[in-house]
């Protein structure tokens, strides 16, 4: 198994995100997703600057591949997608079914996205022949379920599991970060800057339980599958995908890269430099914001 | 071209109550998690079934069956089931959002008429025209998050019709595409056909006021005066940045009835009523309403007003007594 670099799904100024993937040259990573995939209005880095950013981690080792965005609403998006797809030189993520269309179209092999909404082996199949050769599961999948659908994959295919971060869980016409501004979305203003990890939402006794990121909704727990890498393995999974945070995602890196190599899990010390509580419900087959115990017997 | 009405049935009194008021069509599911209304005691079994069609199709009205949840490996035979049923049962239009049984239904009964949910997530032109050119799709119903001219450039750039929602419950995130269900409880839309299911709320009165959770997370709390709504996990009052509000939705319904004129101009090829949950009586008013609405907005689209006692039925059925034009409108994104 080998370790993914997912999209940074957050708005960051200009200068920390390319600092970011600067240091992401040197964390021990397979491949590094990037892109602008939840909201049309964050621009400060173009798509030109992506794919400067592309041949950098290129060459640097990593395979780079360009995320789309999720919700297309406007024939601006579409315009933007179409120059994704027609780049050519790196592999796209198709985050929604358009973006399929016109990778299939093109001939261009693909990654399915975890919002493409696989959920058993006929779609998977149907996207292995429009030329997908990597899958990432819904969120929200067990692991008894991926298990089933792993018992016969179309050829060539590989798995991606999200495997640890805020989990993304939903996304809207409406910006919830505006909202909370009283801003609307067509002058937010662009709050998310203020918010390098989110907007936290908490019910009113003061439980932490959700995320607002403009227009996308995460949890407020942390997904974390670093106790699970043997079962992962196991099921043939390929690669895990960890999710970008602000601070100490080095760090993260490294926590898995080490479990990997077959040192003891360090589910503590990940604990420490997360910025939620743990969850991984939805792994075993429950309600998301649970957290089980087990991984750290 | 003809704006048709597509009521909710989710009983066989539901079915006749839209049919008797002026639907064009109705929308039903089985009896399972086959669709997205999987509620206890709703929904119908083949006999019931057949029963509604043969009172639709006596009349010259149309019944559509939602199979819009999707499929997983361990039960994919429940789902082509479904489909095997749909076919045999001379059903005008199955409702899919699953790429992989839309293949199969294709495969098995190309005859079958083929519409994509708005569970499928399509909400460009480019999404719809997939459908169309792998699985032939004759309608896509959209989700509730473009404004009008988007809506309107969609129908411009596809040989599919196009279906909007018009009233009803308001999904605030794209459907098909959240989670927030099952993050909280185990089971969503996608996968279990429900969204905040009835069994995991609980209501407790306490000092402070009435308390509704979903499995045990607190969604909302009512003062004295406070009138409480089903606890909609996105329709609960929460705490950000220290201030407390909805802050994602508040409890309101969707009602498009002074949008019907520009709904009409996009083109697009029906309305749609949401409710299968609701009571025969909800499915007689709002049709009644919706009925007379798109016949005078036919006639004469420049000079068409909602009538004051229009909305007022409708905003008794609305929750919490208020509407919304949703994202068709701008400014409420």
């Amino acid at each position: 198994m080998n370790l993914s670099l997912g999209p940074l799904l957050y708005y960051w100024s200009r200068d920390d995100m390319l600092a970011f993937y600067e240091e992401a040259q040197h964390w021990p990573l397979a491949r590094v997703y990037l892109g602008e995939s939840v909201c049309s209005r964050r621009h400060l880095l173009r798509l030109s600057d992506w794919l400067e950013l592309a041949e950098k981690l290129t060459a640097a080792g990593k395979e780079a591949v360009l995320s789309s965005q999720t919700l297309i609403e406007s024939e601006s998006d579409l315009k933007t997608l179409r120059r994704i797809v027609s780049d050519g030189r790196f592999r796209v993520e198709a985050n929604e079914w358009g973006a399929v269309r016109l990778l299939s179209e093109a001939g261009v092999p693909f990654v399915a996205g975890p919002t493409l909404n696989v959920y058993n082996h006929e779609t998977l199949d149907v996207l292995a022949g429009l030329g997908a050769q990597r899958w990432l599961p819904p969120v929200e999948m067990s692991r008894a379920t991926l298990a089933s659908l792993l018992d016969h994959l179309p050829a060539g295919m590989e798995t991606e599991v999200f495997a640890y971060g805020r989990l993304p869980l939903a996304y809207s016409a409406r910006c919830f970060t505006a909202r909370h501004y009283n801003l609307p979305k067509d002058d937010c203003q662009f709050r998310c800057l203020d918010h390098p990890d989110g907007l936290l939402l908490s019910t009113r006794e003061g439980e932490p339980f959700l995320t607002l990121n403009g227009i996308q909704t995460q949890s407020a727990g942390v997904y974390t599958l670093i106790g699970e890498l043997p079962a992962l393995h196991e099921l043939g999974v390929a690669s895990l995908r960890l999710s970008p945070q602000t601070h100490h995602m080095g760090r993260v890196v490294e926590a898995f890269q080490a479990t990997l190599a077959g040192e003891p899990v360090a589910a503590d010390a990940l604990a420490r430099i997360m910025p939620g509580p743990a969850v991984d419900g939805y792994w075993h087959g429950r309600a998301g914001l649970e957290h089980s115990t087990e991984q750290h017997a | 071209m003809p704006l048709e009405l597509i009521c909710p049935a989710g009983s066989l009194v539901s079915l006749k109550a839209a049919i008797d008021n002026g639907a064009d069509a109705v929308y039903m599911g089985f009896r399972d998690n086959t669709n997205a209304r999987a509620f206890p005691g709703l929904n119908f079994d083949e006999a019931q079934a057949a029963e509604g069609l043969r009172y639709a199709h006596d009349r010259g009205r149309k019944v559509l069956l939602a199979l819009n949840t999707y499929p997983q490996p361990d039960t994919w035979s429940r789902w082509t089931g479904a489909i095997d049923r749909a076919a045999k049962l001379g059903m005008d239009a199955v409702i899919l959002a699953d790429a992989g049984l839309m293949r199969y239904a294709v495969k098995q009964y190309p005859a079958l008429r083929l519409h994509l949910s708005v569970q499928g997530s399509a909400t460009s032109y480019e999404a719809v025209n997939f459908y169309r050119e792998h699985f032939g799709i004759q309608r896509a119903v959209l989700p509730r998050v473009l404004s009008l001219p988007q809506v309107e450039n969609v129908v411009q750039h596809t040989d599919v019709e196009i279906e909007l929602f018009g009233f009803g419950g308001l999904c605030v995130m794209v459907e098909g595409r959240c989670l927030l269900s099952s993050y909280c409880t185990g089971e969503s839309p996608n996968t279990a056909g429900v969204c905040s299911p009835p069994k995991a709320v609980q209501w407790t009165d306490t000092p402070t006021g009435l308390e509704s959770r979903l499995n045990g997370v607190l969604l909302d709390r009512y003062g004295k005066d406070e009138k409480a709504g089903y606890p909609t996990l996105c329709k609960g009052r929460f705490e950000v940045g220290g201030e407390t509000y909805y802050a994602i939705e508040e409890p309101t319904s969707l009602n498009t009835l002074d949008l019907l004129p520009e709904m009409l101009k996009t083109g697009i090829a029906a309305i749609k009523i949401e409710g299968r949950q609701r009571s025969p009586a909800y499915v007689t008013q709002v049709t009644k309403v919706w009925r007379a609405a798109i016949d005078a907005v036919k006639k004469n689209a420049d000079a068409f007003k909602p009538t004051p006692a229009w909305q007022a039925e409708l905003n008794k059925l609305s929750e919490g007594q208020s509407h919304t034009l949703g994202a068709y409108h701008r400014p409420w994104k």
